[in-house]
This record gives structure tokens, C-alpha cells and sequence, in this order.
């Protein structure tokens, strides 16, 4: 471990990017939230745009496991 | 757009030899990762690349059967099913509505004929009223006329012995009287007696 | 690194162990046609599936048991998915999305099950999955629209001068997709699951053990969820791409 400043970089560099998994959750939190703010505002409209929720998740989400893999790359695989 | 075409269809190209030669190189590299992983870390098994045409090949392999279970078996069945299932509700309600308009059919025969029964009972009711009736006032009729007759009869007799009566006592008391002058000496005068006898009589009777 | 963890704190932390990819009789190296834990795994997904979806209608019965509900309500489910998302011409690609959605829905479950393989955590099974998808998209709207399939890209309600960008941005974005659609897949199965060997990792420790064991209980449940979401958004991304390609203007 000492002396080993290559490897040092790869877990400070994981570390960073695992915020990106935080930030995503934001990104979730706020499409979750909006949708639901919008469902309690017209709740007979909301039934038919459940799928439309989950695609918005889905690509809020995803960016957030694209930063999640680049830290375990950066752990396990570089 | 033809242009387009063709530089989408030679990125596919591109793509797919990238990925080939991604593969091969990241093939090496990965055996150098084990090489180099069989003393530090375990690394990524996703980015094993030697695993990959096992992977796909079990996949490929996978998902034909799969999809030949569920086109082939499952799906027709269960839309079979669920086909089924929605003509039997269709046919249910259609029954049912049938069955509802045969009920009320029945009942308005039903209430047709009771009106009906009740119009003839009616009818008979009268009819048999208007008889009863007839027979009674001829009935009545009839007592009464013989009660006429009856009356008219006992009058009749009590008249014959009001009557007789009356001639009996007139009778007895025109000898009453005859005697009783004879006795106290008086010359019997009938003519007299009878018409003194018969006007106290008629006074009496008045 | 796990090594060095073991030897200063006596943790051990193997969480990417559980996706290795070994034979299932013994040791040699994994040719492209040897049986391995994916064999296993795939195996038994496609069986269970048989199990549910065939054995489990083999009733026919109108008023359904158990199985049966199951197997229409996930038969109801898609179909509806597909004929509202892609249209009714999509219909006749159902068998294919069923196929889809059915086996990850499977994989993800099945890889829940302690001591299992997660076939969908590799990249390698879901970008051949998200490959086929975007091949037979965009054949489709080839063959369906022919070259009007390229309006996707040509976005006529923008301004003129704005069209050449965004239509390089929409074809970056279209050529992105089988990445995204994959990654997103395998990244979260696997995301989920090394986290879940994290937190049990740490219950050697007595004092955390029960905190431990309270977190993996917790996380179980969400991946519960996100396994089933996960699958359901990979299908309704495959009816969204397959709008795209039958109906390619905006």
C-alpha cells in the first residue's frame, strides 16, 4: 500500500465518482416528487402516465449507475 | 438521405469490428488481469472477457427456447383463455339480460292475467248478484203475497168471528134482556128489545 | 484491495465474487460451450417460466387458481404495455418483448435467491439482449418506413438552422441507447447486489452484526422493488424504441 500513489488515485477517484449515485438519487427524488405534486393536482390524469414516471426514473437512475460503475471500474478493474 | 444511410449502415460496420477487436484486445487484457489478479484483487467478472462467447452462447440458446415456449405454448393459450373468459362474461350478461326481459315478460303476463281474473270474478260477481237478487225480490215477492194472503185471511176469519161474536153476544143479550124484562114483570116487546140491545151494542163498539 | 482489507481490519470483502462466472464441473477454462453457473441460472429462469406460463394455464380454466392469475396478470400486463406504448401494430412483436421482460424479470428475482447467479448483472447478457433490441428496431423501421425512418433524426418542428445539429445529437442519442439500455440493466442488478455483500461483509463485526443485518434486510427489500422495475422499464424502453421505429415521426 505505501508509497503507492496510482492506487491512491483509483480510490480517491472512486470516491468521487460514487457522488454521482448521490446526485442521481436527487435527480430520482425530484422526478418522483414532481410527478407526485402533479398526480395530487389532477389525480384522475396520473393512472395513465405511471409508465411515463418510470421512464424518467429510469433515466435519472441510470446516470446515476453510470458514475456507480465508473467507481467500482476504478476499484476493481483499472 | 441515401448518403445517411449508407454512413449508418458502415458505422454498424465499424461498430461491430470495434467490438470484435475490443474483444480481442480486451481478452488479452483481462488474462493479463488475471495473471495480475491471481495475486492482488479479483477484478470485475462483467469485464472478464473470456466468459463472453459462454455467456452469449447460453443466452442465444436461452432466449430461442424461451421464445418458442411462450409463442408457441403460453401466449396462445393464455389469450386463448382470456378470449374464453371474456365470451363467457360477454355470453353471462347476454343471458342474464335475456332472462330479465323473459322475468319481466312473465310478470306482465302474469298481471295481465290476474287483471283478467279479476275482471271475469268481477263479472260473476255481478252476474251472480243480479241473479241472487232477482231470486230474492221474487222471493220476497212471493212472501209477501202470501203474507197478503195470509193476512188477508186471518183478517177474514177474525172478522167471522169478530162476527160470530158479536152475533153471539148480540144473541145473548138480547135474551139477557128479555129475560131480564120478563122477570121484572115487563111485557116482552122482541122488536124493542132488539133495537135498544143493538143500539147500546153499536154505542159499545163505536 | 480485498486482501489488504482482510489483513489490517479482518473484514473480508468480496462482493464482486458472486459474479464470477465458473463451470459447473470442475475447474478447466470456460470455453464458448461450456456448461457453466450462467447455464445453471438461465436453466432454471427458463424453467420457472415454463413452469408459470405453461404448467400453470394448463387448466384453462375460466375462473383461474393461483398460477394462472399470475401468468395473466404478467400476460395482461405487457400486452397492455405494448398496445398502449407502441400502438396495435406493435402487437405483433409481443411474443418478443414477452420474451424479454419474462426472462429478466426472472434472472433479476432469481439472482435474489442467496447463493445465485444474477445472469443480468453481466453486460455481456444484457447488451446482447439491448443489441438485439436495437438491430431488430431499427431493421424494423427500415423495412416499415424505408428511408422516411431517417425523419427520426430530422427534427422538423425546430428552425432550419438548428435541424443539422440536432439530428447529429438525435443519431448520437440513437446509437447511445443499446448502451444505456444495458448498462442500466447489469448496473443495477449488479449495484444492488454488491451492496448487499458490502453490508454483509461487515457483520463480521458483533457490534455492527445487527445493524448489518437490519441494512441487507432493508436493501433486499428495494431490490425486490428495483429488479421488478428494472425489468418492467427495460420492456417499456423496448415498446418506446419500437414506437420510434413504426411511427418514426415525432
Amino acid at each position: 500500500m505505501e508509497g503507492n500513489i496510482a492506487q491512491l488515485g483509483q480510490y480517491i477517484g472512486a470516491g468521487l465518482a460514487a457522488i454521482g449515485s448521490g446526485v442521481a438519487a436527487v435527480g430520482v427524488g425530484n422526478v418522483a416528487g414532481n410527478f407526485l405534486s402533479g398526480a395530487l393536482r389532477n389525480p384522475s390524469a396520473a393512472a395513465g402516465q405511471t409508465a411515463t414516471l418510470f421512464i424518467g426514473i429510469a433515466f435519472a437512475e441510470a446516470l446515476g449507475i453510470f458514475a456507480f460503475l465508473v467507481s467500482l471500474l476504478l476499484m476493481f478493474a483499472v | 438521405m441515401i448518403s445517411l444511410l449508407q454512413e449508418a449502415a458502415t458505422t454498424v460496420v465499424e461498430q461491430s469490428q470495434g467490438a470484435a477487436a475490443a474483444s480481442e484486445h480486451g481478452g488479452a487484457t483481462a488474462q493479463a488481469a488475471a495473471a495480475a489478479g491471481e495475486a492482488s484483487a479479483p477484478g470485475m467478472p462483467q469485464l472478464n472477457f473470456d466468459t463472453f462467447p459462454n455467456q452469449i452462447f447460453w443466452l442465444a440458446i436461452s432466449l430461442v427456447v424461451l421464445y418458442w415456449v411462450l409463442s408457441k405454448i403460453a401466449l396462445p393459450r393464455i389469450a386463448a383463455v382470456i378470449s374464453d373468459r371474456q365470451g363467457a362474461i360477454t355470453g353471462d350478461l347476454m343471458a342474464a339480460e335475456e332472462f330479465k326481459q323473459r322475468a319481466k315478460d312473465a310478470e306482465a303476463a302474469y298481471d295481465k292475467a290476474l287483471a283478467e281474473a279479476r275482471g271475469e270474478a268481477g263479472k260473476i260477481v255481478a252476474a251472480n248478484r243480479a241473479e241472487i237478487q232477482k231470486e230474492l225480490d221474487a222471493a220476497i215477492a212471493h212472501a209477501d203475497a202470501e203474507i197478503a194472503a195470509r193476512v188477508s185471511e186471518s183478517e177474514k176469519r177474525i172478522r167471522e168471528i169478530r162476527d160470530s161474536a158479536q152475533a153471539d153476544a148480540r144473541q145473548v143479550a138480547r135474551e139477557v134482556t128479555a129475560q131480564l124484562v120478563e122477570t121484572f114483570g115487563g111485557q116482552v116487546d122482541q122488536g124493542a128489545v132488539d133495537q135498544a140491545v143493538d143500539n147500546r151494542m153499536e154505542r159499545a163498539l163505536q | 484491495m480485498a486482501s489488504d482489507t482482510e489483513k489490517e481490519t479482518g473484514l473480508v470483502f468480496h462482493p464482486m465474487q458472486q459474479f464470477e462466472v465458473s463451470p459447473l464441473f470442475g475447474d478447466g477454462p470456460v470455453h464458448w460451450y461450456t456448461p457453466t453457473n450462467v447455464t445453471l441460472w438461465m436453466a432454471i429462469a427458463v424453467l420457472a417460466i415454463t413452469a408459470l406460463m405453461v404448467l400453470g394455464t394448463r387448466g384453462r380454466a375460466i375462473v383461474p387458481n393461483r398460477l394462472q392469475s399470475v401468468a395473466e396478470l404478467a400476460y395482461g400486463m405487457i400486452h397492455k404495455m405494448v398496445e398502449d406504448v407502441a400502438g396495435k401494430d406493435g402487437l405483433k412483436y409481443f411474443p418478443y418483448i414477452m420474451t424479454l421482460f419474462m426472462f429478466i424479470v426472472f434472472g433479476n428475482m432469481l439472482g435474489l435467491l442467496p447463493k445465485s447467479f444474477t445472469v443480468t448483472s453481466h453486460v455481456a447478457v444484457t447488451g446482447v439482449l439491448a443489441l438485439a433490441v436495437f438491430i431488430s428496431v431499427t431493421t424494423i423501421g427500415f423495412l416499415k418506413n424505408g428511408t422516411a425512418f431517417l425523419g427520426l433524426f430530422w427534427v422538423t418542428s425546430a428552425p432550419l438552422v438548428l435541424r443539422p445539429v440536432l439530428a447529429l445529437i438525435e443519431l448520437i442519442s440513437y446509437f447511445v441507447r443499446p448502451v444505456s439500455h444495458s448498462v442500466r440493466l447489469a448496473g443495477n442488478m449488479m449495484a444492488g447486489h454488491a451492496v448487499i455483500k458490502v453490508f454483509a461483509g461487515f457483520s463480521a463485526i458483533a457490534v455492527i452484526s445487527p445493524l448489518s443485518i437490519l441494512a441487507v434486510t432493508a436493501m433486499f427489500g428495494l431490490e425486490l422493488l428495483v429488479a421488478f422495475i428494472q425489468a418492467y422499464v427495460f420492456t417499456i424502453l423496448t415498446c418506446v424504441y419500437l414506437k420510434d421505429a413504426l411511427h418514426p415521426s415525432h
